[in-house]
């Protein structure tokens, strides 16, 4: 075990699989001089520049390209720099990606893995710090994949790697300096598991990508004020680990559900509907979502600091629900 | 065989698949009329040449990408007629098991990447196709069939940029019949068009008559031949007529009467049937030919008819690995 940052422990976990398979290669602006986070650093040493391929700013076709690569048989990783930039390719993502292997029967198979760094980072204002996460569970075919530690990330990496759906894999920038320790030969994390990474009876806090080390140390914070949170990092929101969360929930009778992204159509409402429907509203004393205000990200610090989740939101929506 | 010989074997070969294709639309708009059909169709009767010249100066391991208007594309490239007609039909034996209809047609065991409901939406696909057999060591080219109408989506620039800059083994055919839809393509498109298009973004580009059946074949094989050994992407641009409407519920009045007179008389099928006559085939051969054609299209809709539909449960599956659907039946 070695304690290395998150973006390190993704570039292993590339490495590692593009040693064991061939037929995986990247595709996306800068990619072979490291990417932009350094996360394919030595990649065009190693591998060379047949399969870490430099590309136009050409987003269409950056998406497009790896599925068409995909459908006779290589397996891309397609990156996309900054998740914001995915929409310029909504069309290859939505109508071509997500619906070949279903509109023609089976036959297609579009195993690429799209690598989409995505929330707040560094005041980079509105259309640098989108989390849309939740657009994507709306979407059959795709998978969405929403790590927050560095083993968690490096393990489902290596899972995206392996699988035969398209997996939109958010890599939560602004988490890609955490350090934390990863296994030297990465094992795959399977899709739809979440990691409790704190038990408590008071109320079950639902968390993922990267706002979760605010919420951990909310919990930490609430554990010193006498409230116990269970707390459940998702991990992947498609599949998601709905047991583990209705479990909780039916144990607590609290929920609080708590994404970086907009509270407003954020997967928290799938989330709380879902627990609801499973337990019947008498199993729950209280229920919240805590995410943004329906505002895009702003860019002065202290405009950007007003709107987003942050430990101190966590804890006090923590202890009106208990109080409720 | 003397060059004669071979010469009409490959224009017999030309004029079998066009009447194919012709007998299929033709079979399918009738099916369509009757109610056998449901869902919009977009037959491609008078542009048949194209899809026949390409596609025969291409193997079996050569993939294409094709778009709305793609009947033509799939069974020149060598689909199976029975899987294309009972997916029209919605059936069970479909290509797609009935989850794809005719906008969607795929037959991956011919090399048939997928129709594409999306103008332009096979250009990224067709190019990303390429890159991945060059990868693999592969001398399998791939053939991007798109519209007039597609050169003014921002795919086609990337593409071709795309194409050129890692010399693709990518033929691009845009078969250009002057319409986009119900719009002329010219009073919507600034500029020289889409031979200069191409060139500008260093995809060179050759101009045929689209409804000259020998001209595509022969223009095919050359580029073919070229893009095989190498020599990177080229587009073809081949000029035809739409003869019918937009889709299948569009009668097309609003065609200028004199424009589409003049295009019937310019069809291919005909003129491949008196170039043929020329070269001494009989017209007994000829007509046996296109009544081969029909009667097999004929039995294929009859089939389609009665085969069986879909089982309910299918709907549920194909979707993805990872995660049951969510959703009661
Ligand atoms: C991106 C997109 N926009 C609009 C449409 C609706 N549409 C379907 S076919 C078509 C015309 C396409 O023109 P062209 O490619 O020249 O082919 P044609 O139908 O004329 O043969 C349009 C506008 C679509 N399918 N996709």
């Amino acid at each position: 075990m070695a304690e290395i940052t998150l973006v390190e422990a993704a570039r292993r976990a590339a490495q590692q699989e593009m040693r064991r398979d061939p037929s995986i290669w990247v595709l996306g602006e800068d990619v072979a001089r490291g990417g932009l986070f350094g996360q394919y650093r030595g990649f065009l040493e190693e591998f060379g520049e047949g399969r870490i391929v430099s590309t136009p700013i050409s987003e269409s076709v950056i998406m497009g390209a790896g599925l068409g690569a995909a459908l006779v048989g290589t397996r891309p990783i397609i990156e996309m720099r900054i998740f914001d930039f995915v929409m310029c390719a909504m069309d290859e993502l939505v109508n071509q990606v997500a619906k070949v292997r279903y509109m023609f029967g089976g036959q297609a198979r579009p195993a690429v893995v799209i690598r989409m760094p995505h929330g707040i980072w560094r005041n980079s204002a509105a259309q640098h710090s989108q989390m849309l996460e939740s657009w994507f569970t709306h979407i059959p075919g795709l998978v969405v994949v929403v790590p927050s530690t560095p083993a968690d990330t490096a393990g489902l990496l290596v899972s995206a790697l392996r699988s035969d759906d398209p997996v939109l894999f958010f890599d939560p920038k602004n988490l890609f300096p955490l350090t934390g320790e990863v296994p030297e030969v990465i094992a795959p994390i399977p899709f739809g598991q979440a990691r409790r990474s704190r038990m408590g009876d008071d109320l079950t806090i639902v968390t993922w990508s990267a706002i979760v080390p605010q919420v951990e140390e909310a919990a930490a914070t609430l554990a010193a004020r006498g409230i116990s949170a269970d707390l459940l990092d998702l991990r992947t929101l498609w599949p998601w680990d709905e047991e583990a969360v209705v479990a909780s929930v039916a144990r607590t009778g609290r929920l609080l559900v708590v994404h970086e992204a907009v509270t407003t159509g954020g997967f928290g409402a799938e989330v709380v509907s879902r627990v609801i429907e499973r337990l019947g509203p008498a199993a729950l004393k209280a229920v919240a979502r805590l995410g943004q205000p329906r505002v895009p990200v702003p860019f002065a610090p202290p405009l950007e600091d007003a709107l987003k989740v942050d430990a101190a939101k966590v804890v006090a929506a923590a202890e009106a629900l208990v109080r409720a | 065989m003397t060059r004669t010989g071979d010469n009409r074997a490959r224009l017999i070969a030309l004029y079998t698949t066009m009447c194919r294709i012709r007998a299929f639309e033709e079979t399918a708009l009738a099916a369509h009329k009757a109610g056998e059909i449901p869902g919009p169709l977009h037959v491609s009767i008078g542009q048949e040449a194209v899809a026949a010249g390409i596609c025969l100066n291409l193997r079996r391991d050569d993939r294409i990408t094709s778009n709305h208007r793609g009947h033509g594309h799939a069974l020149a490239k060598g689909a199976g007629v029975s899987g294309m007609m009972e997916e029209l039909f919605g059936r069970a034996g479909g290509h797609c098991r009935g989850k794809g209809g005719s906008m969607h047609i795929a037959d991956f065991s011919v090399g048939m990447l997928g129709a594409n409901g999306v103008v332009a939406g096979g250009i990224p696909i067709a190019v990303g196709a390429a890159q991945g057999l060059k990868m693999m060591g592969s001398d399998a080219i791939v053939a991007c069939f798109f519209g007039d109408g597609a050169i003014n989506r921002g795919p086609f620039l990337e593409g071709l940029n795309w194409a050129a800059l890692y010399r693709l083994p990518v033929l691009f055919v845009c078969e250009d019949n002057g319409v986009a839809a119900f719009t002329a393509t010219a009073s919507v498109t600034a500029g020289p068009g889409v031979a200069a298009r191409a060139e500008s973004l260093g995809v060179p580009c050759l101009s045929v008559d689209g409804n000259n059946a020998a001209a595509v074949d022969a223009a095919a094989s050359r580029l073919v031949a070229e893009i095989r050994g190498g020599g990177g992407p080229q587009l073809l641009h081949a000029t035809t007529y739409r003869i019918t409407g937009h889709t299948s519920s569009d009668p097309a009045a609003w065609r200028d009467p004199t424009d589409v007179e003049a295009a019937r008389a310019a069809e291919p099928i005909g003129r491949l049937r008196a170039r043929l006559a020329e070269e001494g085939v009989s017209l007994a051969e000829l007509d046996a030919l296109l009544g081969d054609a029909q009667a097999e299209m004929s039995a294929a809709r009859a089939a389609a008819l009665t085969a069986p539909w879909p089982d309910p449960a299918v709907a549920w599956e194909d979707v993805q690995d990872s995660g049951a659907v969510q959703g009661a039946a």
